[in-house]
């Protein structure tokens, strides 16, 4: 098993033997990561809210038989990650995260934007502005791209970790990520280019 | 092989690089490469950018008092609520 700090900080048999006190240590931990995943793969707060809510629930039930034959975080991110595509697929959202399917990750992505905006100052990359067009431009990924690069890159997961919580191969998580980023990428350099062009 | 074809070969890379997990010997090439390409640079820098800017805008994300109020009345926890 494969413990993160956090999940070191838990008494695992505690959980399991349904102590209300560590499961609230449990859920004071993880409920702002899953709530912020939640939002960005739904990208609505009542929906967030929903998912948040479910996670936990059925993570107090499933505890007594948790083997921890994952870390308990990728084991809640995995619950998480369920109970928000299960939204998306009652809105009809068409995706797939199934293995062996390269062209729902749609075409290779080519680095068209070579303008350096590194440098620009703080307080431009972190602007409500900028942060509005972060958020525009993950919500354009397709799920498939976007649940990949939220745990493995905003959450912090390991490539294996990320994979176990979405049931996918640790190799089409790579492809995913690199996808994911580079798309990123080419959104913010359009939207600063222009920035720098004022 | 042409610097483009060159450049587009080492964008499949870019991902393992930035993690710090690319094998020494392709490391190797696409750091001979970035030095001569300053267009690979620029992708180079602005994806790690790119990344770092997610990273920090999550940081700056909290629960909401009232989304945790709800969520501890629905798990029956209220007594632990502080």
């Amino acid at each position: 098993m494969n413990k993160s700090p956090v999940d070191e900080a838990l008494s695992l048999d505690a959980l399991r033997a349904g102590d209300r006190n560590e499961f609230a240590r449990l859920v004071d931990l993880f409920s702002g990561r899953i709530y912020r995943l939640a939002l960005q793969i739904t990208g609505n707060t009542q929906d967030a809210e929903d998912v948040l809510q479910e996670t936990f629930l059925k993570a107090f039930h499933a505890l007594p038989g948790f083997e921890g034959r994952s870390s308990l975080s990728t084991w809640l991110y995995r619950i998480a990650v369920n109970e928000a595509l299960m939204i998306l697929r009652r809105q009809k959202v068409q995706f797939s995260l199934a293995e062996d399917n390269e062209s729902n990750d749609e075409e290779k992505t080519e680095a068209l934007q070579l303008v350096d905006w590194c440098c620009l100052p703080e307080d431009e990359l972190q602007s409500t502005e900028t942060r509005r067009v972060l958020e525009e431009a993950i919500q354009r990924l397709s799920p498939a791209l976007r649940v990949v690069f939220l745990l493995r890159d905003v959450e912090g997961l390991s490539v294996k970790d990320t994979a176990d919580s979405l049931g996918i191969t640790e190799s089409a998580v790579k492809v995913r990520l690199l996808r994911a980023r580079l798309r990123l990428r080419e959104e913010l350099s359009a939207y600063f280019s222009e920035r720098m062009e004022k | 092989m042409s610097e483009q074809k060159h450049c587009h070969d080492l964008i499949e890379t870019l991902s393992d690089y930035v993690d710090g997990n690319l094998n020494p010997v392709l490391c190797e090439e696409l750091e001979r490469h970035l030095r001569e390409c300053p267009n690979c640079r620029i992708v180079v820098n602005t994806l790690r950018k790119t990344i770092e800017l997610y990273q920090k805008e999550a940081q700056e994300e909290t629960l909401p008092d009232d989304v945790r109020e709800r969520l501890f009345r629905r798990l029956d926890l209220t007594s632990f609520l502080k």
